[in-house]
């Protein structure tokens, strides 16, 4: 049994271990999972050293907080994230993209997402995780992954099963970048939509709603009218495809998403503003504009090569 | 296959045709399977349905183009072999279980006895499986078995729940929310994580048959 773990204090709202996901599951019904940002996910683990695949610490809005136990070990938050490290009678602010050294009985308090919906929480080391499907990640909803699948409660321990010899200290700059428009190509039931539910869905702006999670994301605003049908015969899902129900409120799936279904999709979400649109708190406002696939492809490249270059950086 | 085109940046949408047969289906996974075995650099998932099958890709390693020429070019002729399996799956229609055979009787203007009589006198095909995993879908039910899912849906459907919708009957594998009409419910284990090799009981392309059990089989039904 491992000496060296995280006690939590305070789980916070939604604390799960993530990681890359699971491919080649939707058959069956299991969806991606995974870190839903997944820049902010890379960089976490490079921040303490690691490859950049291990496990993380994902949290909600309200991170947890831990107090740990063991050797030295180097911690790093990414995200947009508001945290203290408490370090005997010190209490320090911490500083997203730069690692921090924890010794025996320090406290780090992740206190809240600022402006955003997503942080990480790395380790320079591994966290003892059960893999299901070469993946940690945690799937509250089918109870798959480490953790029996359960977020992180209270009083819970987390285990650390290896540190890493080197503890470089490691610092980066980098400011999310704000969200302006979500880029969206247009979805196979496009047509489905009145002209004014069109017009509506790519002029207007919506609002985030509360009842959004790693499933999905609800929106509000204007309706988006179908004139077709409000159902489709139930097909395959993606993180990132917006469904339009009968109400007229669209929803995002996200990376949690029910791997079928049978509402009419209106566009899909380019990837390369998948990070930034999973960070779009609710009561914040989102709007979309309409790009081509050969766009889209593009800019999946310099979002890539964006992502390479910040990783190569640290 | 009747054409390829894109849902989104990052997959393919293959379309098979807009009804819902076994035939139709039949091809779906004959090209799910296809695909699969082969094994294409950059898929990292598919997911047959009815009259659908969609082919998600790595946008790092692949894209649309590409990949659409790949799949067209694609023999998917050579004879598969076929492994789909029969199973029993036993059903107990206890009024604590069928939470909404009142609604199904309303609707369909049948009596209890007519409605579990069409249901268990019969053998399902199963289409497709998701939304939750390792949920099947099944079917076809009779024309004069067919009800829309309920106006508002249940936030929690319980475990080993039997709903039926339009043509189709399901499983909820765990408990989750949904909208089809609940008659009856499983003991059995639809779908089992720790199996990571086989973990659905249910596979595209199966026959089942429902067995109607009492309450007292169902509550032994796990310890024997």
């Amino acid at each position: 049994m491992s000496n060296n773990y995280f006690e939590i204090i305070r789980a916070g709202i939604n604390t799960t271990f993530q990681d890359k996901g699971r491919n080649n599951l939707y058959h069956i019904g299991i969806p991606f999972s995974g870190a839903m940002d997944n820049r902010n996910y890379l960089l976490a683990n490079k921040l303490v050293g690691n490859n950049l695949d291990l496990p993380v610490i994902e949290f909600a809005y309200q991170g947890p907080l831990l107090k740990y136990n063991g050797d030295k070990i180097n911690i790093a938050v990414t995200g947009d994230v508001i945290f203290e490290l408490k370090k005997k009678d010190n209490k320090i602010q911490g500083n997203c993209y730069e690692s921090y050294q924890l010794e025996n009985g320090d406290e780090i308090d992740i206190l809240s997402t600022n402006k955003s919906v997503y942080g990480y929480l790395s380790i320079s080391g591994e966290y003892n995780v059960k893999l299901q499907w070469g993946s940690c990640s945690i799937n509250t909803k089918a109870n798959i992954g480490s953790n029996n699948g359960k977020k992180f409660d209270n009083g819970q321990k987390i285990n650390i099963s290896k540190i890493n010899l080197n503890q470089e200290k490691k610092k980066t700059n980098y400011l999310n970048s704000k969200v302006e428009n979500i880029r969206v190509i247009k979805g196979t039931n496009f047509d489905y939509f009145s002209e004014d539910g069109k017009k509506n869905f790519f002029e207007k702006e919506f609002i985030v709603s509360k009842l959004s999670d790693r499933m999905g994301m609800r929106l509000e605003g204007p309706k988006i009218e179908n004139i077709v049908n409000t159902n489709i015969k139930s097909e395959g899902l993606l993180k990132g495809v917006i469904q339009v129900p009968a109400d007229g409120n669209p929803i995002i799936m996200l990376s949690d998403h029910g791997t079928i279904g049978g509402y009419p999709k209106i566009g899909v979400v380019v990837s390369a503003d998948y990070d930034r649109l999973v960070q779009i708190s609710p009561g914040s406002k989102i709007k979309f504009k309409e790009i081509e696939l050969s766009d889209a492809e593009t800019l999946f490249k310099l979002y890539e090569m964006e992502t390479q270059n910040l990783i190569s950086q640290i | 296959m009747k054409n390829i085109s894109n849902l989104g940046d990052a997959a393919l949408y293959c379309d098979f045709g807009i009804e819902v047969n076994k035939k139709i289906n039949s091809e779906v996974i004959k090209y799910f399977k296809a695909i699969k075995e082969k094994n294409i650099q950059g898929i990292n998932n598919l997911t047959p349905s009815y009259n659908k099958l969609i082919i998600s890709y790595d946008l790092r390693i692949t894209n649309f183009k590409e990949l659409k020429d790949k799949i067209e070019k694609l023999d998917i002729k050579e004879a598969e072999k076929v492994t789909n399996k029969k199973l029993e799956i036993p059903v107990c229609c206890d009024d604590s279980f069928s939470l909404d055979i009142e609604r199904v009787k309303k609707k369909l203007n049948l009596t209890r006895d007519q409605i579990l009589g069409n249901f268990f006198n019969k053998e399902y095909f199963c289409y497709m499986t998701g939304f939750i995993a390792g949920m099947p879908f099944l079917g076809d039910l009779d024309k004069n078995m067919r009800v829309q899912r309920l106006e508002t849906p249940r936030i929690k459907v319980p475990k080993g729940s039997v709903g039926i919708t339009e043509q189709f009957a399901d499983i909820y594998t765990f408990e989750s929310p949904g909208g089809w009409n609940i008659i009856g419910n499983t003991p059995l284990e639809v779908f089992d994580s720790s199996k990571e090799k086989d973990p659905n009981l249910i596979n595209s392309g199966d026959t089942i048959i429902f067995k109607q059990i009492t309450l007292e089989e169902y509550k032994n039904y796990n310890e024997q």
